[in-house]
């Protein structure tokens, strides 16, 4: 019920119902506003719910919003904000919120206590996964996914202040005002649609104006300071090293045209104040979950803040006075207030409403709502009319994120709750509610001082002025559990109750963890933040301990649930990963090219041409291009670092195995790279441009790793080594054009013409590629008579157009990766499917190639034993027995008569393919003393594709052995 | 013969704008980076600034046509010849580069950069080596709301797409 | 995490690329012996409390850094450019 009627409204919808609500405030206060009480069924029981609070704790109100792939389960309809056309759904609920089936669970509540499934899905065992597990599963959970990717856009951020201040009620604002004053960088963080905290949602003054104006005042001249950040709807939810704190924001405004959902954001503060304020918790009574049963501060926000009444015959039940003042305030509306109910023999009230001092309330009823209270009192019992139960059971100042770097917070007796322990998270302070100050003139002076502090330890002088206010001293008596006949509830969003807790500490489950994982209690969507310190009291008295001995279950971020779209923001889609391109590749592309990704590159799988149905087709034609004619490929993705320097040389033979410093000028030289354990890092070939100048090549995928190597190699290994080195893989196109006819198709487009004499294998230099300067380096990874030419980038897609243009003139034309796979396999050139990191240079057969005379990276420990020898599994050729046999990739090798188990395996297959050139299929692969058993015939097996099969053990180079082809 | 025919990297992908900001690529002509020797910091500075009329600048900082460009390493508009004194190396290919000015780009790059690049912690010649996003760039600030931006170039499509996405969210929070 | 990068300043953990054990630093002569090879290459401590290690600056300035810093409480204490450690 409103108290007045609003000035403007709109018309948003609840389980199909139009409803008006006022722009902006909460959907549980609209629903309330409309006598709407029943909204959610419970998570276990699915008895009926309503709403409990007016915050982010929420742990009844949770609805879907939304439709279809737009639909979001969960939401906490406290904080969801009202607008035109918004949908509403109530979860949990089957046929209808009102006549829910599954509420039956509740009539069998007597069977389903806690731990109800450990012991009753026990066995048979087989029966878990095909019955237990999926029925559970359909009978679980509160609001349901779509099913559907989500469309919505998410964002992330990163921010940076000298002081965050999280929350901004009366203490967050009077510490964001004095760290600013001063001039401070200042981020103030509040998780409501408006700054002021419970400044907003009760009748006091400060500095003899009402509190708004001066919430409405102080933001004025925040919002004025170009060193002040105001992010309202934005939870702190993790704090972490370093002083990096987690925010999630909740965006508002048109998310149809891709405004984002939720903003996640990560702040890096040097110093941070808490000021998160405290959270009412309830007592656990008979039946205290009754929609209409609520907490006795939320009554006074959806009152004060919003102009709702949530009911028209409102209790109060209440151990301490600040929940005094929800009577007050109703009474002060003109609501009727039926009675103010407090445990205390001791409290003192005046009000002109029926009051009775140490009573409790022991029944509700009312089956979709409330209709009526019992209490005790006197020794005797009452029945009281109401539809609105207002509880309190004190107050739990907001520890959680003083907790998330493994602090523990401390038991304060005066006031019946934990408060956070000092220097838990390194450079955070604490001030106001959440430190156990409840009155708001503490929480100002508080707020004050802390940040008075920071800003002196920044350097400022900051000054302090505290405005007068309400100073009532908060006085509580603890009161966990009425106890009665029917349910106490304690965690409502998890179902749980008094008699769970209670089964759990004589089930000897007596630790608060192990308590918490028996009954679930605390591990809702909220995490039990209402929940954790009732319950832990009900299991301190069970087991006989006190409360500070209990101790608190570990809260951990985040505060309120993120979603994961907001942390993974940009990363769905073509944000996974940045996608390199070469130049070549536009005009792959245009060529029809599948292309496949290499790391984060994109190269082209092969070129298909007219009348060609299989890959294997184009392969095959592509492989014999560059057998017989000419190829070209784009081999740009290779890493190319150049390397320069007087140490240059010494450089190279201490990170390669063999000698580069006696290279000549003007020569290439293969070099085989170890890891310091004595394993193939990378292999590549290096140019000598000048005396002091080399440039490196290295694989494609290790071009980041080597690069990495390189520079731990002269800063931290070697720094006597006067040696510079940078990567040039982006600033040089570069295209291998390889075949009988390469040096003619290069002839083509040089400037000037290429000779044996001049160009021989093996040699490098700079050249004029048409009218640029380029550098060529004649060699050869497909075993033909081949070159790599390179240019400067930005001419790399007009080369390789001229490039393919020139060698289809010829016969020949582009090849793809799977042709370049199959020339080098026919060649037994080794790739990163063969050095794969467990290989050494024994196994592959180039052992010889590191140098007697020289240390370098790996050498030690190359050499020791079990690295070297018959026994290790060396690199070999495998030839297909019968012709039309395909080998695989990934099988293993066994003796003929051998059973096909593992203990049995000699080796393995690492690539295969088909050589059109010399038509049988061929593997590489690593076999037991491989290198001795050339000629014999052992099994592959694939266990995976069933697959048996006699290969012949072969050298692993099985075309053109003496190499006189790259030669000639 | 056909002479070769030079492309930029961001040929094709730019200029954008979202709101009042915009996307522009930046053309470089010629640019190589300067990694002077051990011991030979200041000689290559000297002669830097004999030739180009600028040493070399602090770390984390660009001063005329020379800019920082990490660990022992500057990056330099133009050519410079520092025999004995550096390694230089022709880079003019191998970056794309872009300026991303107007109202709101901190907001922008808030959102891709982890790294405090609001005016009072990062004025103008002020340089970052940082990541955006995913990939390793150079920031330089050099206006008021003006930002010069270096990724690598294969990622050239990559760092327009990232900095689209985020001007639009920017934009349309505005 | 932060690293305050002797070149660039404090900078978000994600910017570096970690190593391992300082250890790394003390490479042995070739000639040392299986034991002193095996222990460079392979044996670590595994500290509650303070650590050096190995961090690679490698998505900013691109220096190696010896970080000292504590595995208890996170603390990063110092780090220090690992061409100046080994000098």
């Amino acid at each position: 019920m409103r108290l007045e009627a609003p000035a403007q409204t709109v018309t948003f919808s609840f389980d199909g119902r139009k409803l008006q609500g006022v722009p902006g405030e909460p959907v549980a206060a609209a629903l309330l506003a409309n006598d709407i009480r029943l909204v959610a069924r419970s998570f276990k029981y699915h008895r009926p719910r309503g709403v409990m609070s007016a915050g982010s704790e929420e742990q009844n109100a949770l609805v879907t919003v939304g439709r279809g792939a737009q639909a979001e389960p969960n939401v906490r309809a406290t904080t969801l904000e009202v607008s035109e056309g918004l949908e509403v759904f109530s979860q949990n609920a089957w046929p209808s919120l009102r006549y829910d089936m599954m509420a039956v669970n509740d009539l069998a509540a007597p069977f389903l206590g806690a731990g109800f499934y450990y012991k009753t899905f026990m066995w048979p065992r087989s029966f878990w996964e095909k019955l237990y597990e999926p029925v559970i599963r359909r009978a679980a959970g509160l609001g349901a996914l779509s099913g559907k990717a989500n469309e919505d856009t998410y964002e992330k951020a990163f921010a940076f202040c000298d002081v965050l201040v999280i929350g901004a009620g009366p203490s967050g604002l009077m510490a964001a005002l004095t760290a600013a004053r001063a001039g401070a960088d200042v981020i103030l963080a509040d998780e409501d649609t408006a700054m002021g905290g419970r400044l907003l949602r009760e009748s006091e003054k400060i500095d003899g104006q009402p509190a708004v104006d001066w919430v409405h005042n102080v933001l004025a001249e925040l919002g004025a300071m170009n060193n002040v950040r105001l992010m309202t709807r934005t939870s702190v939810t993790g704090a972490y090293d370093q002083g990096t704190y987690a925010a999630l924001e909740t965006v508002t405004g048109d998310t149809a045209k891709g405004k984002p959902l939720n903003c996640f954001w990560r702040i890096t503060a040097k110093h941070a104040v808490l000021c998160a304020g405290a959270l009412e918790r309830p007592i656990a009574f008979p039946n205290n979950d009754r929609p209409g049963v609520m907490m006795a501060s939320a009554v006074r926000a959806y009152l004060n803040r919003w102009g709702v009444a949530p009911g028209k015959a409102v209790t109060i039940f209440c151990n301490n006075d600040d929940a005094h003042r929800t009577a007050r305030d109703l009474h002060a509306a003109g609501i009727k207030v039926a009675a103010l109910i407090d445990s205390r023999d001791d409290a003192k009230i005046d009000g002109d409403f029926p009051i009775y001092t140490g009573a409790q309330v022991i029944q509700t009823k009312g089956r979709h709502g409330l209709s009526g209270i019992t209490i005790s009192h006197n020794g005797g019992t009452r029945d009281i009319q109401t539809d609105c139960l207002a509880m309190s059971g004190g107050w739990n100042p907001t520890v959680h994120l003083t907790c998330h770097m493994n602090g523990r917070p401390t038991w304060r007796e005066d006031i019946a709750s934990f408060v956070p322990t000092p220097d838990s998270v390194p450079g955070m302070v604490t001030a106001g509610a959440c430190n156990g100050s409840f009155s708001t003139a503490d929480c100002l002076a508080e707020g004050a001082a802390v940040a008075a502090d920071l800003a002196r330890g920044l350097g400022l002088k900051p000054k302090v002025t505290v405005p007068v206010a309400d100073d009532a001293a908060y006085a509580v008596t603890p009161l966990w559990a009425v106890p009665g006949k029917g349910r106490m509830w304690i965690d409502f969003q998890n179902d749980v109750h008094v008699k769970d807790i209670k089964l759990a500490a004589q089930e000897n489950f007596r630790s608060v963890e192990h308590m918490k994982r028996y009954t679930t209690q605390g591990m809702a969507p909220d995490q039990g933040k209402s929940s954790n310190v009732v319950a832990l009291a009900v299991l301190a008295d069970a087991t006989g301990r006190g409360i500070p001995e209990t101790g608190t279950t570990t809260f951990r971020p985040p505060y309120v649930p993120v979603p994961i779209a907001a942390m993974g923001a940009g990363s769905q889609g073509k944000g996974f990963a940045p996608e390199r391109f070469t130049t070549s590749h536009k005009a792959t592309v245009a060529r029809a090219a599948p292309m496949i990704e290499a790391g984060l590159w994109y190269r082209p799988s092969y070129f298909p041409q007219a009348g060609e149905t299989h890959w294997q087709q184009s392969c095959d034609r592509e492989v014999g291009f560059v057998r017989n004619a000419v190829g070209v490929c784009d081999v740009s993705t290779l890493g190319k670092i150049d390397i320069q320097g007087p140490d240059a040389g010494a450089l190279l033979d201490f990170v390669y195995t063999n000698m580069f410093s006696t290279l000549k000028t003007g020569r290439v030289r293969y070099g085989l790279m170890l890891r310091e354990d004595g394993h193939v890092l990378d292999d590549g070939t290096t140019a000598r441009l000048a005396e002091d100048h080399f440039v490196m090549t290295t694989t494609t995928a290790a071009a980041g790793l080597v690069m990495r190597h390189l520079e731990f190699v002269l800063q931290a290994l070697r720094p006597d080594l006067n040696a510079n080195v940078i990567s040039v893989t982006e600033q040089w196109a570069q295209f291998a054009v390889a075949g009988p006819k390469a040096r003619d198709l290069l002839n083509a487009v040089l400037d000037q013409p290429l000779d044996e004499a001049t160009w021989p294998f093996m040699a490098c230099g700079e050249v004029d590629v048409a009218g640029v300067k380029g550098r060529l380096f004649r060699i050869s990874f497909s075993g033909e008579h081949a070159y790599e030419v390179a240019v400067p980038a930005r001419y790399g897609e007009s080369l390789f157009r001229m490039l393919t243009a020139q060698a289809e003139v010829m016969g020949g034309g582009p090849y793809g990766m799977e042709a370049l796979n199959v020339l080098r396999i026919e060649k037994g050139f080794i790739t990163h499917a063969e050095i794969h990191g467990r290989t050494t240079a024994f196994d592959i057969g180039m052992g010889r190639m590191i140098s007697a005379k020289k240390d370098c990276i790996g050498k030690s420990a190359a050499a020791r034993p079990g690295l070297v020898g018959d026994e290790r599994q060396q690199l070999v050729g495998l030839k297909s027995k019968g012709a039309d046999n395909v080998l695989m990739a990934g099988a293993h090798l066994f003796e003929t008569d051998a059973a096909e188990t593992r203990v049995n395996s000699k080796g393995y297959t690492t690539s295969v393919c088909y050589s059109p050139t010399l038509d049988t299929h061929l593997a590489l692969g690593f076999l037991e003393d491989g290198r001795a058993r050339h000629g014999d015939v052992i099994k592959l097996r694939d266990h995976l594709r069933d697959i048996t099969e006699e290969v012949e053990v072969c050298d692993p180079v099985f075309f053109d052995p003496t190499g006189g082809r790259a030669r000639g | 013969m056909a002479n070769l025919i030079a492309l930029t990297p961001c040929d094709g992908l730019l200029p954008i704008s979202e709101g009042s900001m915009e996307l522009r690529e930046v053309a470089l002509e010629r640019c190589v980076s300067v990694a002077p020797f051990e011991g030979k910091q200041k000689a290559a500075s000297d002669a830097l600034k004999a030739q180009v009329s600028a040493g070399l600048p602090a770390v984390n900082r660009r001063s005329g046509a020379v800019t920082w460009f990490g660990h022992g390493t500057w990056m330099l508009a133009g050519d410079v010849s520092l025999h004995g004194l550096a390694a230089v190396t022709d880079q003019s290919d191998a970056w794309a580069v872009v300026s991303i000015a107007g109202a709101g780009v901190e907001d922008v790059l808030a959102r891709l950069v982890p790294v405090d690049l609001r005016p009072s912690a990062f004025k103008t010649n002020h340089v970052a080596k940082t990541m955006l996003g995913h990939m390793s760039v150079t920031i330089t600030r050099t206006g008021p709301a003006a930002f010069e931006i270096m990724a690598m170039r294969s990622m050239a499509a990559t760092l327009v797409h990232e900095l689209q996405v985020a001007m639009r969210g920017v934009a349309l929070r505005a | 995490m932060r690293i305050t990068c002797p070149n660039c300043g404090e900078r978000d953990r994600r910017e570096f690329y970690y190593q391992g054990d300082a250890l790394a630093l003390s490479r042995p002569a070739s000639d040392a012996g299986p034991e002193a090879w095996d222990d460079y290459l392979h044996n670590r401590d595994n500290p509650a409390g303070d650590t050096r290690d190995l961090w690679f600056h490698e998505a900013g300035c691109g220096a190696w850094l010896v970080v000292e810093r504590n595995t208890v409480t996170h603390a990063v204490h110092k780090a220090t450019l690992a061409e100046k450690v080994k000098r």
